[in-house]
C-alpha cells in the first residue's frame, strides 16, 4: 500500500487523505517538513496565523529495522526565529506513523472556537476530537492519563501550558518506550500546536500496513554493515553509552570553551560537579539507569535515567545541553537542581536550551542573581503558571533581553546559542550565525573536528577551513535529519565513506532507488537551498547572519574574539 | 606540572596528578608512563590547547589526557 499524506483542516475540522505527490517521493523527515513548508506556508505570515502550518513527518528509514532510525521531525515556520524550522526527536510516534503508512500530517487552519482538541491516529486514519479535559495540565499528567486511556503502548505528541499559552520557547513532548517524555524541542513548534488548540496527538499502529521495503535482501546487508559500524566507533559504540552527551562538560572546560555566566568566561570553576563523569556515578549510586534509550532500535542509548537522593525518578535525556545551559551558563553546580528544572521544563514544555540562555540573560538582567539555584525553579514554575514574568521567560532569550535592556543576549535570528564559545570554537561561530534555523548547534556540529579530534581535526581558535567544515556539515545533517536516522550516528558516518555509502543503501533498498553518496549530498544542498530561500522570502537578508556584538569581547582563557567579516561568513552559501 | 584525566581514563589511575618534571619529558612519554595506548587518547591537551605525542612539556604546564568520546 502506498505511503499517504493526511491533511488536517482545523478551521473546518476535517481530514482529508492524500496520495503522495511525485516530487516528494523520495523525502522524509526534515527534507520532507522543510519543502513543504517552502511549498504550502506564506513566508511572511505570521506563525501563529492561519497561514502557518505544522508538518510532522517520520525519517526516510523510520519504521524499518535500521539503527536508530526512530527520529520524528516536526517543522513550520518558528514564532521564536521568524524562520523556517526543524526540530525533530526520538520518542515511540515517529516509528508508529510509519508503520501506518503515514508520510507526513499538514495540520492547518484555525479553528473558530476556543476551546482544545485532540487527534487521534490509527490504521483508519485521523480523527479530531474537542477535547478540555486535560487543558492546563503538565506533559507527565497528560502522558500518564492518556496511557491510562488507550493503554501504555500508544504513541503520544502533547504540549504543556507553554504551548497553550503560544511561548515562543514552547515545545511538543514525545513520549518515550517508558512513558517519559522527549522533546520536539527547538524554535517554539509547541506554540504552533497551541495556535491549532490542538492539546495531543495519539498514534496507535495497531494493524497498521506496515514498512515496505524494496529489496529486502540487500536492506538487510546494507543495515548490518551500517549497525556494525555504528558499534564499532569508540563514541557511539562506548562513551555515550556510559557518560551520555554530558561527557562534553569537562572537556569543553579545558578546552576553554564552556560559556560560563553568560558567555562572559570560558571556563566553569564548578565543572567537575556537573560532569558527564559525575553524572554517571551519580546514577549508579542512586540505582538510575546510564544507558536508556528514546527509542526502539536505539543501539547507542545516550539517555539515562536520572534518580533523586532517595532513588525516585526525576528525568531522562539528561542532555549536556541543558546541564550546561542551568549550569555554567547561570553559575549553578548542582546537578539536582538542574535535574529538577529539567523535569519542570518537560512538565511546562519549554525548550531547555531556548530557557537555559533565557535564565542566564535573566540573571545578567538581575532578576534573579548568578548562581541561585532556587531562584531559576520558583521562575521555571511561573512559565507553566503564565505570570508575566513567566510569560517573558517563555518567550525566550531575545525577548527577556529586550524587556530588560539587555545587550549581552546570546542569540542568532533570535534563538539562543548553545553550549559552545563561538570565539574559542569557531567553526560553531559559522554554524550559529549561517543556520537556516536560527542559531543551532545540531544544524552543523564543528565539535568533533575543532575539539574531539574525530573526522579530522581543524583548529577551533583560527578561522581557516572553518566555513567549509560547517558548509560540509550542515550539508551532511539536513540529509540525516530527513533519514530518520539520530545525529549521533555521525560521528561514525560523516567520516567513514563505507558507512556513508550502507546508509544511502538502506535507501536505495527501502525505496528500490539507486543513490549515491553524491546523489545524497545533492540533496542535503537542495535542502538547505530552499530552507534559505524560504528565509529570505520572510524578508531575512545574509545581515542576519551574525553573531551579536558582544563576542568582539575577549574571552578567557585563550581571550579569542569574533574576528570573521562580514564577506567571510557570507562565502558558507558558495555552493 | 600537572597532569588530568577524565572519562574512562580516571579507572584505576587517578583525576588530577602533580607530575615529576624533567628535561625533554613529551606527551608521549606521560602517556607511556600512564600505560595509555596513543590509538586510545583521543584529546590531548597543554594549557587547553591541542597538542600531538611529540610535544616537549615545560616546566608549569597542564595536561589533560581524554579517550576518543563525543557528545552533542
Ligand atoms: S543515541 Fe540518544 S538520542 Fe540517539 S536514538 Fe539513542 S537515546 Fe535517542
Amino acid at each position: 500500500m502506498p505511503d499517504k499524506i493526511y491533511r488536517i483542516n482545523m478551521t473546518d475540522l476535517k481530514v482529508t487523505n492524500e496520495e503522495v505527490p511525485e516530487q516528494w517521493k523520495g523525502l522524509g523527515g526534515r527534507g520532507l517538513t522543510s519543502t513543504i513548508v517552502a511549498q504550502e506556508v506564506k513566508p511572511t505570515c505570521h506563525p501563529l496565523g492561519k497561514y502557518n502550518k505544522l508538518i510532522i513527518a517520520p525519517g526516510l528509514l523510520t519504521g524499518t529495522a535500521a539503527v536508530n532510525s526512530g527520529r520524528l521531525s516536526a517543522g513550520a515556520k518558528s514564532p521564536l526565529t521568524g524562520t523556517i524550522k526543524e526540530s525533530n526527536a526520538g520518542g515511540t510516534a515517529a516509528q508508529f506513523f510509519a508503520r501506518l503508512g503515514i508520510k507526513a500530517l499538514i495540520i492547518e487552519g484555525l479553528p473558530q472556537k476556543d476551546t482544545f482538541y485532540s487527534l487521534h491516529v490509527d490504521k483508519s486514519g485521523v480523527t479530531i476530537q474537542e477535547d478540555t479535559e486535560f487543558a492546563g495540565k503538565g506533559n507527565y499528567e497528560v502522558m500518564q492519563m492518556v496511557q491510562k486511556k488507550y493503554g501504555e503502548k500508544i504513541g503520544i505528541l502533547s504540549i504543556g501550558p507553554a504551548g497553550e499559552m503560544r511561548m515562543a520557547a514552547a515545545n511538543i513532548s514525545v513520549k518515550d518506550p517508558d512513558g517519559t517524555i522527549r522533546s520536539l524541542g527547538r524554535g517554539g513548534l509547541g506554540a504552533v500546536m497551541g495556535s491549532k488548540k490542538i492539546k495531543f496527538i495519539t498514534i496507535d499502529d495497531t494493524d497498521g500496513p506496515g514498512v515496505q521495503i524494496a529489496d529486502p535482501e540487500k536492506f538487510k546487508t546494507a543495515s548490518r554493515t551500517f549497525a556494525k559500524g555504528v558499534i564499532a566507533h569508540p563514541v557511539s559504540g562506548e562513551s555515550l553509552k556510559l557518560y551520555g552527551t554530558d561527557v562534553l562538560v569537562n572537556i569543553l572546560n579545558e578546552a576553554g570553551g564552556l560559556p560560563t555566566e553568560n558567555f562572559r568566561y570560558g571556563q566553569f570553576p564548578g565543572h567537575e560537579k556537573i560532569s558527564g563523569e559525575t553524572v554517571y556515578e551519580t546514577i549508579l549510586s542512586r540505582k538510575g539507569n546510564p544507558s536508556h534509550i528514546c527509542h526502539r532500535g536505539c543501539v547507542i542509548r545516550c539517555s539515562q535515567v536520572y534518580n533523586d537522593k532517595n532513588g525516585n525518578y526525576v528525568t531522562s535525556g539528561f542532555e549536556y545541553e541543558t546541564i550546561w545551559g542551568f549550569g555554567a551558563n547561570c553559575n549553578i553546580d548542582d546537578l539536582d537542581i538542574i535535574a529538577e528544572a529539567d523535569h519542570v521544563m518537560d512538565d511546562v514544555g519549554v525548550d531547555s536550551i531556548e530557557t537555559g540562555v533565557a535564565m542566564g540573560v535573566a540573571m545578567e538582567a538581575g532578576i534573579i542573581p548568578f548562581g541561585d539555584g532556587a531562584g531559576v525553579l520558583r521562575l521555571l514554575k511561573e512559565i507553566g503558571t503564565g505570570t508575566p514574568l513567566g510569560r517573558i521567560l517563555g518567550s525566550g532569550a531575545e525577548g527577556v533581553g529586550k524587556t530588560y535592556g539587555i545587550t549581552r543576549v546570546p542569540v542568532v535570528k533570535g534563538q539562543g546559542l548553545s553550549a559552545y564559545d563561538p570565539r574559542s570554537i569557531k567553526g560553531m561561530g559559522i554554524t550559529y550565525a549561517t543556520s537556516t534555523m536560527g542559531s543551532d548547534h545540531t544544524a552543523g556540529y564543528c565539535v568533533p573536528v575543532n575539539i574531539l579530534n574525530v573526522g579530522g581535526f581543524v583548529d577551533p581558535l583560527k578561522k581557516e577551513g572553518q566555513v567549509e567544515l560547517s558548509r560540509r556539515l550542515q550539508i551532511g545533517t539536513a540529509l540525516l535529519d530527513s533519514t530518520g536516522l539520530c545525529l549521533f550516528v555521525a560521528f561514525s558516518v560523516l567520516d567513514n565513506l563505507d558507512l556513508f555509502q550502507a546508509m544511502m543503501d538502506m535507501i536505495n533498498a527501502k525505496y528500490g532507488l539507486s543513490m549515491t553518496i553524491d546523489n545524497g549530498r545533492a540533496l542535503g544542498r537542495k535542502i538547505l537551498r530552499t530552507e534559505h530561500e524560504f528565509n529570505l522570502a520572510a524578508g531575512f537578508t545574509n545581515k542576519d547572519d551574525r553573531l551579536p556584538e558582544f563576542f568582539e569581547e575577549p574571552v578567557p582563557p585563550h581571550n579569542a574574539v569574533w574576528d570573521f567579516t562580514d564577506e567571510e561568513i557570507d562565502s558558507f552559501w558558495n555552493f | 606540572m600537572k597532569v588530568k584525566l577524565f572519562a574512562a581514563f580516571r579507572d584505576g589511575r587517578f583525576k588530577e596528578k602533580e607530575w615529576g618534571y624533567f628535561d625533554g619529558i613529551t606527551v608521549g612519554s606521560i602517556l607511556e608512563a600512564l600505560n595509555i595506548n596513543k590509538k586510545e587518547a583521543g584529546v590531548l591537551l597543554v594549557n587547553s590547547r591541542h597538542a600531538e605525542t611529540n610535544y616537549r612539556l615545560g616546566k608549569g604546564d597542564t595536561l589533560s589526557l581524554f579517550p576518543v568520546i563525543g557528545g552533542g
